[in-house]
């Protein structure tokens, strides 16, 4: 428990060193850039795949349920709010976690076993500014991107098997979707929360590759929990932000 | 200007409770190549350490150019580390990038220099260790002794004037052993560097070096130049170039008497 506390603390400041040493980014925004391709591009295929049969499910199993009380019009509500406020930063935050917070982890891990993060430093680049702050705003910033194409997805597959699929009248899906959604309380909430969930992600995932122990088994274990400490994160983090954004709604 | 590159007096060391360098007295003065031999486990790598300023000594002075390692802020260090170099065991190379922008990161990173002038000073840096055919290839693409070379030429990017070598020679076959120590050498010549050089390959250091350390258990058990080392009648000193099995370092871990162990007492 002790142990777990001092972690997050050596964690935090680890993360408040990567804030401080971020100006790197703004001076050489091409570092950036690199890492968006690496974690934010390389992730589309993943995000784009799920994000439509998520979506689709939604749709079969909504219109089911709505269909018995008659309101299967309201079909493209249901695929949108569930996608926007819950679905899309949680599901493309646990699916990025896995997918780029591993590779970052492994990534740096080994560069620590194989002594090149030590050289970096023997060659009087830090490495905090060098390897960390470029990754981290880089996953930061892809996040928000591939949770909204990650809804956006989710809506065309749910219109792929409400409307397309299923039948249900084409104009009033859009355009009680358009009625019901709002952009403050919905869209800009769903950002900021895939926003949170990116700065939890990728500060688990550098911390545990930086910490990692120089060897196999060491780099295997923080890969772990990077994806198991983040997925939990990212549940605990949503619950919390949902209590706090919806709770009048 | 100071004769001696690097003075270290009365070093201690500790990792924790562990002591590990034990008083240590050395110098290396320009231009010369100086070797720090001794078995494993003895203090070397973190002698190395304690010089390039990736750990402080609890005890003692270490200089490197005059500057004071023990004292130093971090900015001091970073400005003293641009002027050494380091070739790690394994070379340590950037496996994402190719080999010319291996070579070519410190440029980038601490020079303002335009991308042609980069090229043609990496590919000089390349030519001195006969890779500049190779810097196309990936750190994968490379052999073990082609990776060491590619990360001195790495080191010499910005002629640094002190380097620093972690086991140059561990794990080379015998072509590329008499290449890297004659690297070593003609480098330390002709860019007018010191270089200090942890190592156990007796043979391979003592046709190359000027200046020899033997550490054991954390102190400097003997030192001198080559050829005092080789008349040396030290029994440390023997058993090591001589490679024998048993001497002063004995061939067994302490333990409880053997026949102890297998239980023969009672018999």
């Amino acid at each position: 428990m002790i142990d777990g506390v001092w972690r997050m603390g050596v964690a935090m400041r680890f993360f408040m060193l990567t804030l401080l040493h971020s100006g790197i980014c703004l001076r050489r925004p091409q570092l950036v850039i690199r890492e968006i391709f690496t974690a934010g591009v390389l992730s589309l295929i993943i995000i784009v795949v799920s994000g439509l049969f998520v979506g689709m499910v939604l749709g079969l199993q909504g219109y089911e349920t709505l269909q018995t009380y008659g309101s299967e019009e309201a079909l493209g509500v249901l695929v949108a709010l569930s996608l926007v406020r819950e679905l899309g930063p949680v599901v493309a935050a646990l699916l990025f976690a896995s997918r780029a917070g591993s590779a970052i982890t492994a990534e740096i891990g080994l560069m620590g076993a194989t002594e090149q993060i030590a050289a970096m430093e023997m060659m009087a680049v830090d490495p905090v500014a060098r390897v960390v702050a470029p990754r981290f705003w880089g996953a930061v910033i892809s996040m928000p991107l591939l949770a909204a194409l990650f809804s956006a997805m989710g809506i065309f597959g749910g219109y792929l098997v409400g409307v397309v699929l299923i039948g249900v009248d084409d104009g009033s899906f859009w355009s009680q979707m358009q009625a019901a959604v709002d952009f403050r309380d919905d869209i800009l909430n769903g950002v900021i929360k895939s926003v949170v969930f990116g700065v939890a992600v990728t500060v688990i995932a550098l911390f545990e590759g930086y910490d990692a122990p120089p060897t196999a088994e060491g780099v295997s274990r923080a890969t772990t929990r990077t994806v198991v400490t983040s997925s939990l994160a990212i549940l605990a983090l949503d619950f919390v932000l949902t209590a706090f954004m919806f709770r009048g709604v | 200007m100071h004769d001696n590159l690097v003075e270290i007096q009365g070093l201690h060391f500790a990792y924790g409770r562990r002591p590990v360098l034990k008083g240590i007295n050395l110098t290396a003065r320009r231009g010369q190549v100086v070797a720090i031999m001794g078995n494993s486990g003895c203090g070397k790598t973190t002698l190395f350490r304690v010089i390039g300023g990736a750990v402080r000594a609890t005890q003692g002075s270490v200089r490197v150019d005059g500057v004071d390692m023990v004292g130093i802020d971090q900015e001091g260090l970073y400005k003293l580390r641009r002027r050494m170099g380091m070739l790690f065991q394994f070379g340590a190379l950037f496996t994402d990038i190719s080999v010319f922008d291996n070579v070519a990161f410190q440029l980038r990173e601490h020079t303002d220099l335009p991308e042609d002038m980069i090229r043609d000073l990496v590919l000089m840096k390349l030519n001195a260790v006969g890779l500049r055919g190779a810097q196309d290839l990936m750190p994968s693409e490379l052999s073990g002794g082609m990776a060491r070379r590619v990360a001195l030429a790495r080191a010499i990017a910005l002629d640094p004037m002190l380097i620093l070598y972690d086991e140059p020679f561990a794990g080379l076959d015998p072509i590329s052993l008499g290449v890297t120590g004659n690297l070593i050498r003609r480098l330390t010549d002709t860019l007018g560097l010191t270089s200090i050089v942890v190592t156990h390959d007796v043979q391979e250091s003592l046709k190359m070096v000027d200046y020899v350390y033997f550490l054991s258990e954390g102190v400097v058990e003997a030192e001198g130049t080559p050829a005092e080392i080789k008349a040396s009648g030290l029994p440390f000193v023997h058993q090591f170039v001589h490679g024998e099995e048993e001497g002063p370092v004995p061939f067994h871990y302490p333990a409880e008497p053997y026949a102890a162990t297998l239980g023969l007492n009672h018999a």
